[in-house]
């Protein structure tokens, strides 16, 4: 987000065009994919400074932590679970905008996701480890954390361990994910960067690509294979993110306090995780776009598209707050009417009712609307949506934390007393907070100096099949890259007129 | 389910099959040659590995040979705490007496007393120690096993492994898990050496809790709670004796005393089985009463 406005125009001139050895038919694509892999604008260096100092004030933040208890992060006997917890589901849940664009969209056949995917994927690539990384400073012993992977220490009756097994699952493939699409980019970016490119860095990258890439040459049998592959991953990737906020939802479900021990939580989770993972996909695109100046194939119609894939979500979410709330406010036993009232008119109502405003009513209202319907709109809406959806995590994780659990008398017809905790943030979880945010950008830039930002193989593959469809089963074998442009001399890129010629800012979609 | 699921300690079986199965899974960067066909299907048995040692642990938990490591068979007591608030008028010095004790800070109230109201509008004082519960909810949850449940039937905590998840303190009913949340409180060299019996000094970064002061029981010895209760408010029971005695020196027949007075138990609709017992009232009768006496 940081980048965003980081410093926009200053982008080096596009130096590739001598450099790059394929036709000029596929000279869009591939170079804008590779420019950022290419070039180092100005503005490269200290923005990844800037961050990174963030995240080594957040790190200095667990350290404190760390020697002085987790008392310094405002935590306490009746508020043990607060902020980190929230992070946890938080960053965790952005991830999932990685899982819908490439895979649900991939499943679904929308062959306008094919320029967001790697950036989608990347963002999920890098949020996930760093939502997996909360877990280390919610640890009141950190030290000891081996003992969550060292299988004879486990009690497999434990959500947390679920928890553990899931989130590592699903980062396994989101791994797996974000690698298979990227080989034949791996084989396309090592002739790109061709002799032309000299240096330590280029012959270094070339190695990496040609070890990555393994012996990619686009021969029928490969591709039949690659697309088996991803499909196959596509299809198993969603029930593993269904898994992972399901169970991440089972320990916070699986106990007896009003407020946790929903069944509606592992359906309301997913869906909360959903939601901000295609926000922050818009965030992502967006940044990137500007940043890397991929207009060209990422137009308003993308963003449009992805803000009704969000809003869907949202309204989902909507509803199921909704169904929590009534439900358990009507039923009124004391404990889940006495939570129902301190989040909706008592001591949370503030955080409570902005997000309901800012991630409920104001991005649907966007997208209702035409004239806000636009790629500005969609961008504020994504970033209210995830301000608002980390706010909602708070509201989710610290009132039934703070609530009294010796009120009811022994006796019926007694009165409610009992005391509620509270939870004060002090700079320590808002700095480590900070830093992952910080980090998220940070982990991108350094990626994408590594990485095609577009993929290429696959945006290559939706043209050659919306170009000729009889030909795409009839490309020989041949070599890298290349070969798509010698099979179809002169498309010019068939893809120019399905994904590129929209820039009209009105976004009629 | 069964209540004594728990009972052979701290120990985990080992799931052999379900870490052989995730190095598979999980072994360096994805080699490149290998097929990912091969990778797929291992991270799948990996998963399917973890399922059954869950499934076998679940089982192999339950069985009476894991209760017999150290304890014998059928063991000696089955503790019990009987809490009559007839006599209770919230001094408080209990708390103080368990705070001194175990070195605790101010406000890790391993026994707290309450203030609550009854139907009368009268208010009464009611301590609330941990309920060693006999199907406690804090001891599966914890995902390194550091919740012990053992054979006498006392929940304990071992602070040399627990990680400090906290999870143990979402799940307990009774708001009786206190944390470490700084460093605590110096204690000098102690009868008993630091272990889950006699947690003292706790341990910085971990959950703490009532312990009924196990290791003074099996030397005949009152919990500080009770020895320091002037109104003779807290008894010690146990069940497999069937005897209850306070403070006061005042012992009883368990089960009559319990019978006789109506004793319930806190919560009883969550399906924990505590063994402490309330006898209820609200002080102010009986506290002139006693005092006339």
């Amino acid at each position: 987000m940081s980048d965003d406005n980081a410093g926009t125009g200053t982008v080096g001139a596009p130096s590739a065009g001598g450099h790059l050895e394929e036709p000029h038919a596929l000279h869009d694509v591939r170079a804008a994919a590779m420019r950022p892999v290419v070039d180092t604008p100005r503005w490269w260096w200290p923005t990844v400074g800037v961050l990174a100092a963030v995240v080594v004030l957040g790190v200095v933040a667990w350290a404190v932590q760390v020697a002085d208890g987790l008392g310094v992060a405002g935590y306490n006997n009746q508020g043990f679970w607060a902020v980190y917890e929230a992070d946890l589901v938080a960053f965790i849940g952005v991830s999932y905008g990685g899982a819908v664009v490439s895979a649900i969209l991939r499943l679904t056949r929308a062959a306008w996701r094919a320029p967001l995917t790697r950036i989608a994927e990347a963002t999920a690539l890098v949020t996930l480890p760093i939502g997996m990384l909360f877990i280390i400073p919610h640890l009141g012993s950190p030290w000891r954390i081996w003992e969550l992977v060292w299988p004879p220490d486990w009690n497999l009756s434990s959500p947390i361990l679920w928890d553990f097994f899931a989130v590592s699952t699903y980062l396994l493939a989101t791994a797996v994910f974000f690698y298979l699409p990227l080989i034949p980019d791996l084989a396309i970016a090592r002739r790109l960067l061709g002799p032309g490119q000299t240096g330590v860095r280029a012959r270094a990258l070339r190695r990496a690509y040609k070890v990555l890439g393994g012996r990619w040459d686009g021969t029928p049998p490969q591709r039949r294979l690659l697309q088996g592959a991803i499909g196959l991953v596509a299809i198993m990737i969603i029930p593993m993110a269904v898994s992972v906020h399901s169970v991440l939802s089972f320990a916070f479900a699986s106990s007896s306090r009003a407020g946790y021990a929903e069944t509606i939580f592992p359906v309301y989770f997913v869906v909360a995780a959903l939601y901000t993972g295609v926000a922050l996909v818009v965030i992502s695109v967006a940044a990137c776009r500007r940043l890397w100046h991929l207009e060209r194939f990422i137009n308003p119609r993308h963003f449009v598209r992805l803000g009704l894939v969000m809003v869907a979500f949202g309204a989902a979410y909507i509803y199921l707050t909704f169904t929590e709330y009534l439900v358990d406010g009507y039923s009124g036993t004391i404990d889940s009417a006495a939570w129902v009232r301190q989040v909706l008119v008592g001591r949370y109502w503030i955080p409570f009712w902005f997000y309901f405003v800012a991630a409920g009513v104001i991005p649907i209202a966007i997208m209702a609307f035409r004239r806000t319907r636009t790629s500005t709109g969609v961008v504020v809406a994504s970033g209210l949506v995830l301000v608002a959806m980390w706010v909602k995590r708070l509201v989710i994780v610290i009132p039934p934390a703070t609530e009294p659990l010796v009120h009811t008398p022994l006796a019926s017809g007694g009165v409610l007393t009992g005391n509620w905790g509270s939870y004060h943030f002090t700079w320590v979880p808002i700095a480590i907070t900070v830093a992952a945010t910080a980090a998220i950008p940070l982990l991108l830039l350094i990626l994408f100096r590594f990485v095609p930002i577009l993929p290429i193989g696959e945006m290559e593959e939706i043209a050659l099949e919306e170009a000729e469809p009889t030909m795409a089963t009839g490309i020989g074998a041949v070599g890298a890259g290349a070969g798509l442009a010698t099979a179809i001399p002169g498309s010019s890129f068939a893809m120019g007129t399905s994904l590129r010629d929209v820039t009209d800012e009105e976004g009629s979609w | 389910m069964s209540k004594e699921r728990r009972v052979g300690g701290p120990i985990q079986q080992d799931p052999q099959d379900g870490a052989a199965a995730r190095d598979d899974a999980g072994s360096g960067p994805v080699p490149v040659t290998m097929g990912r066909r091969n990778l797929l299907r291992g991270a799948a048995l990996g998963a399917l590995g973890l399922a059954a040692a869950g499934a076998v642990g679940a089982m192999v938990d339950s069985s009476p040979s894991s209760a017999t490591t150290t304890e014998p068979t059928k063991p000696a007591h089955q503790w019990a705490m009987v809490i009559d608030l007839r006599y209770c008028n919230g001094c408080k010095l209990c708390t103080a007496a368990c705070q001194n004790a175990h070195f605790l800070h101010q406000d890790q109230t391993w026994i707290d007393v309450f203030t609550m109201q009854n139907a009368a509008g009268e208010s009464y004082a009611m301590p609330r120690p941990c309920m060693m519960c006999e199907d406690p909810p804090c001891v599966p949850v914890c995902p390194v096993g550091a919740n012990i449940r053992t054979a006498e039937g006392l929940t304990l905590v071992d602070q040399n492994r627990c990680v400090g998840t906290r999870i143990c303190m979402n799940s307990c009913p009774y708001q009786a898990r206190y944390f470490n949340f700084s460093a605590p409180r110096p204690a000098p060299r102690q009868p008993f050496p630091q272990e889950p019996a006699w947690p003292v000094p706790q341990v910085e970064g971990t959950v703490g809790k009532c312990v009924f002061c196990a290791a003074m029981l099996p030397s005949g010895k009152l919990p500080e709670c009770m020895a320091n209760c002037p109104m003779g408010v807290l008894y010690l029971g146990d069940l497999e004796t069937d005897v209850a005695v306070n403070g006061l020196g005042n012992t009883v027949k368990l089960s009559t005393f319990l019978a006789d007075n109506d004793a319930v138990k806190f919560k009883e609709s969550y399906g924990t089985h505590p063994r402490v017992f309330y006898i209820q009232g609200h002080g102010q009768d009986l506290e002139a009463d006693a005092a006339s006496a």
